[in-house]
């Protein structure tokens, strides 16, 4: 178990470094006269040279990348070329808003979801017509589109919700919950489309097993053996489903967040990618990287309490 | 979002023109892909006549007609600079439509040579091509396209371009997994050593097999592409100086206060277009889902319920024999087919196990033995059901009982012991586990007493460290360990009458005879009463006190053992006998029915 997780924890550094020396290179080649760009038409040549120098955009660009790779490993990404905020202080500080939101929003999608696919598996018919038509309207409709009519109809119309603002967790609960619920029924359809089909298939498959039978000629009622055994065979796929969807809801914040002006990583990431902020853009896309290695990690070693033929010794 | 759709790939033989036009007018005849097609159409028609629609040009604001409602010179009103919305929801179905085409034509463009290439080639590309992809899915597209989009300003062209690039893997994995699944195949090896150049095997054969699984992720990649340009759009990082329907949506929200109703025209048309597009793509897939299973199976079109075929000889019990414990008469068993047909599989069947008998079902694969024997335990698969006949066990007919009253009988009255050990232990929970919950549901004890009873029966079937097996999961055990473990399971309730189908058929033959004697050993202990499928009269003789002789879903000869081999009178019987003779086992090619397999798939 132990070697497993340093192993993966090793593939998703070199999974990393790979992401951000594409990224770098990309983006400093393309990022222009930067110094011209920070200062504005009205800067005179010689202060836009010696804002560059500042900069360190006079190096070639491996002595740039070597020291940004060499400041990255200590946990040192620079500072925002338009603020002066260190980057890691500026996503920090927007991390925690955007991963509660996509914590949040991935409980309510697998809860909903494994209800949605248990029931049409079992019900069939009506039951299972309805989990279609959500399946395609989930996925075909855009989450920052559900969110735009959700803050018309539930904030601006009947009133229930604040159309926009956040209250961080630890403030209050309350105040967490009713900010993000909007956010949370928008960011969820797509990932409840996604889970809840794969659930209803895996536990149509699963009942149909030999081992169901054994199990319910034993006297164990049907809803125990679904609810207990073909649940637990079904989790495995879906973890595969919601590992993929947790990438899906992680790109959806950044639109969301916008909708409903939560102070999250997405804010940041618009204002950063508008003015051409390369260290912050940087500082995301590694960020981001972490947080998806990390969860598949995680979901990885769920994997493997699911299923013992996957667990490694 | 950028999961690839699950896509069924058809079987190349049976892909051709005539089969791609049958599929087309399928999806026509199809309520739903018809409908998702007419949009489909009525869009891009909307896009290509946007001119001839209106006469209003999309970019032109006017200050005399800010948000100005609908009327006669705005059919849809103005927006909030004054332009008019109809003209610039026409264009912007240009534009969208231009930069998701461009998008998906650039992901299947990659995807497909990628994926062409990677699975009929393999080697060093295959390795490349598969990292690539997977690095490309790692990161949600859209803080890819935002960090392009610093680089490369907010051209929408540039960034489709990217997102085409970024979703490439949907179709190189599609692409991949079926060239894969069919260079290997006999047709494609003909054409090879037929001399045929690798380009043309790629055209002919491998293309045809993924034409149609592209259409339906192109579907698919589409509509993600008009929801991400919208998205990018909307973020007010696109480009503002054309008209879209995400730069239409990111000026409505901004006056979503004073006029909400600007939402809805680019909102509807997002909506409608996707849904459009992925129920297209649910259609084909379903069509094709259909047309790969060959279409409907042939049904024997039998009458609901029916008792039918001679009746069965029956040989006399010896005198003085035990009170019956389980009397099936008349059993009818059959599965429901769509189509409102009835495929029948059991007959009428009739038979009687007494007390403390070992009682012997035998007959060839596909006769009904295990039909029958799900019957009586009332765990039939899926349509499966009972249709006539009783099923009386101890005085109660079992095929009236509810769900609940059956629950309380299986275990503790009637168990089962399975036909094939492996696909019978639940491979999640370990071993104990799953001895020991069934105890403490049908008998209401506790887990350490369970537990305890558990080891001790795993002990009694032989197990030679039960402990050990106790916490372990079923895969790590073998076969004949595994079916002990489904006997101690079968008798740990302490029933009366345990149904067991071919215990033995899946075993080695060594341990055949081992898991007889064990049988035998704990019937004579237990004293409980067995029904024994089989199809090897080597197991009556060996186990048996009384035997029924099973054939086409009708008993034909029934009667104590003794007997029945001492004076086989129905024809089948006699022929199972002389397969003994010649073969030294039943099993074969003695069969006369002409449907065993169809039966068979009908408990599937």
């Amino acid at each position: 178990m132990l070697r497993f997780t340093i192993r993966r924890l090793i593939s998703g550094v070199i999974l990393l470094f790979v992401i951000s020396t594409l990224a770098y290179l990309l983006l400093y080649l393309g990022a222009g006269n930067v110094g011209r760009r920070i200062l504005g038409p009205q800067a005179s040549d010689a202060t836009v040279a010696l804002k560059n120098q500042q900069l360190g955009l006079d190096q070639p660009i491996v002595e740039r990348y070597l020291s940004w790779l060499g400041g990255a490993a200590r946990g040192d990404f620079g500072s925002s070329w338009f603020t002066q905020q260190p980057v890691v202080e500026a996503i920090t500080s927007r991390l925690a808003v955007t991963i509660s939101l996509v914590i949040g929003a991935t409980l309510v999608s697998a809860v909903i979801a494994i209800a949605l696919g248990v029931w049409a598996a079992r019900r069939r018919g009506w039951a299972d017509r309805l989990v279609q038509v959500i399946a395609v309207l989930g996925f075909a409709i855009p989450g920052f589109l559900l969110a735009v009519a959700l803050v018309n109809v539930f904030a601006l119309k009947l009133h229930w919700f604040r159309p926009t603002g956040y209250v961080p967790l630890s403030t209050s609960f309350g105040g967490w919950a009713t900010t993000v619920a909007l956010p949370i029924i928008a960011l969820s359809i797509g990932a409840v489309a996604a889970i809840a089909q794969q659930v209803r298939g895996s536990v149509i498959d699963g009942m149909r097993q030999d081992w169901v039978r054994t199990l319910r000629s034993r006297g164990l009622s049907e809803n125990r053996v679904v609810l207990k055994h073909v649940l637990r065979n079904a989790g495995g796929p879906a973890l595969a489903v919601l590992a993929v969807q947790f990438v899906g809801l992680l790109g959806g914040a950044v639109i969301v967040e916008q909708v409903f002006a939560i102070p999250g990583l997405g804010q940041v990431s618009v204002t950063a990618t508008a003015q051409g902020d390369v260290p912050l853009v940087m500082g995301l896309v590694v960020a981001v990287g972490a947080i998806v290695v990390i969860v598949n990690l995680v979901i990885d070693l769920m994997q493997g309490f699911l299923n013992p033929k996957a667990r490694v010794s | 979002m950028t999961e690839s759709a699950i896509v069924p790939l058809p079987d190349a033989a049976a892909e051709g023109s005539a089969a791609r036009a049958h599929l087309m007018r399928r999806l026509l005849r199809n309520g739903t892909g018809l409908a998702a097609i007419i949009v489909l159409v009525l869009v891009v028609l909307g896009a290509i006549f946007a001119p001839l629609l209106t006469h209003a040009d999309p970019n032109k604001a006017d200050l005399n007609s800010l948000l100005a409602p609908i009327g006669p010179g705005h059919p849809l009103g103005a927006d909030a600079a004054g332009r008019d919305v109809l003209a610039r929801l026409l264009y912007g179905t240009r534009f969208s439509l231009a930069g998701a085409l461009l998008a998906t034509a650039i992901a299947a463009f990659i995807g497909v040579v990628a994926g062409l290439i990677a699975g009929y080639y393999q080697r060093w590309f295959e390795s490349i091509a598969s990292w690539a992809a997977s690095l490309l899915m790692a990161l949600p597209a859209i803080v890819i396209l935002l960090a392009a989009r610093a680089v490369l300003g907010p051209s929408m062209w540039m960034s489709m371009a990217v997102f085409g690039v970024l979703l490439s893997p949907a179709f190189y994995r599609l692409v991949y997994t079926a060239v894969v699944g069919v260079r290997n195949e006999l047709y494609v090896d003909a054409a090879r050593v037929a001399g045929v150049g690798d380009a043309s095997i790629i055209g002919r054969h491998i293309l045809a097999v993924v034409r149609a699984p592209i259409i339906i992720q192109a579907a698919m990649v589409m509509g993600i592409s008009i929801a991400i340009e919208a998205g990018l759009d909307f973020l007010g990082l696109g480009d503002s100086s054309i008209p879209t329907w995400g730069n239409m949506l990111n000026d409505a929200f901004s006056k979503m206060y004073q006029a909400p109703v600007l939402l809805i025209w680019p909102s509807a048309a997002i909506a409608l277009t996707s849904v459009a597009l992925v129920l297209f793509a649910n259609t084909l897939r379903d069509e094709l889902e259909r047309a790969g299973s060959g279409g409907r199976a042939k049904v024997q079109s039998t009458a609901t319920g029916t008792v039918f075929g001679e009746p069965a000889i029956v040989h006399a019990d010896e005198p003085g024999s035990a009170a019956p414990i389980l009397a099936v008469h008349d059993l009818v068993v059959g599965y429901d087919r769509p189509g409102g047909e009835f495929k029948q599989v059991v007959n009428g069947v009739s038979l009687t196990v007494r007390r403390g008998e070992v009682h012997g079902l035998i007959g060839e694969s596909g006769s009904g033995k295990t039909q029958t024997a799900w019957s009586i335990l009332r765990l039939l698969p899926e349509g499966g059901r009972i249709a006539a006949g009783t099923i009386v066990f101890d005085g109660v007919d079992l095929s009236t009982q509810s769900e609940k009253q059956l629950c309380r009988i299986r275990g503790r009255r009637i168990s089962y012991i399975p036909q094939e050990p492996m696909s019978n232990l639940d491979p999640s929970f370990t071993i104990g586990s799953q001895l020991v919950e069934p105890m403490v549901v049908a008998l209401g004890i506790s887990r350490a007493e369970a537990k305890r009873r558990a080891l001790s029966l795993l002990a009694r079937v032989g197990i030679p460290s039960p402990e050990r097996t106790f916490s372990s999961y079923p895969h790590e055990v073998s076969g004949g360990m595994a079916q002990r473990v489904l006997i101690a399971g079968a008798v740990s309730c302490e029933p009366d009458l345990v149904i067991a189908d071919e215990p033995t058929t899946a075993l080695d033959v060594t341990v055949q005879a081992e898991i007889l004697d064990l049988l035998r050993g704990l019937q004579r202990d237990l004293g409980v009463s067995i029904l024994i499928v089989t199809h090897n009269f080597g197991v009556v003789a060996d186990l048996c006190d009384r035997v029924s002789v099973m054939r086409e879903g009708r008993i034909v000869e029934s009667g104590p053992v003794r007997e029945l081999f001492r004076d086989p009178r129905h024809p089948y019987t006699r022929s199972l006998f002389d397969a003994i003779l010649e073969d030294g086992a039943a099993r074969g090619a003695l069969a006369h029915s002409s449907d065993r397999h169809t039966v068979k798939e009908g408990a599937r």
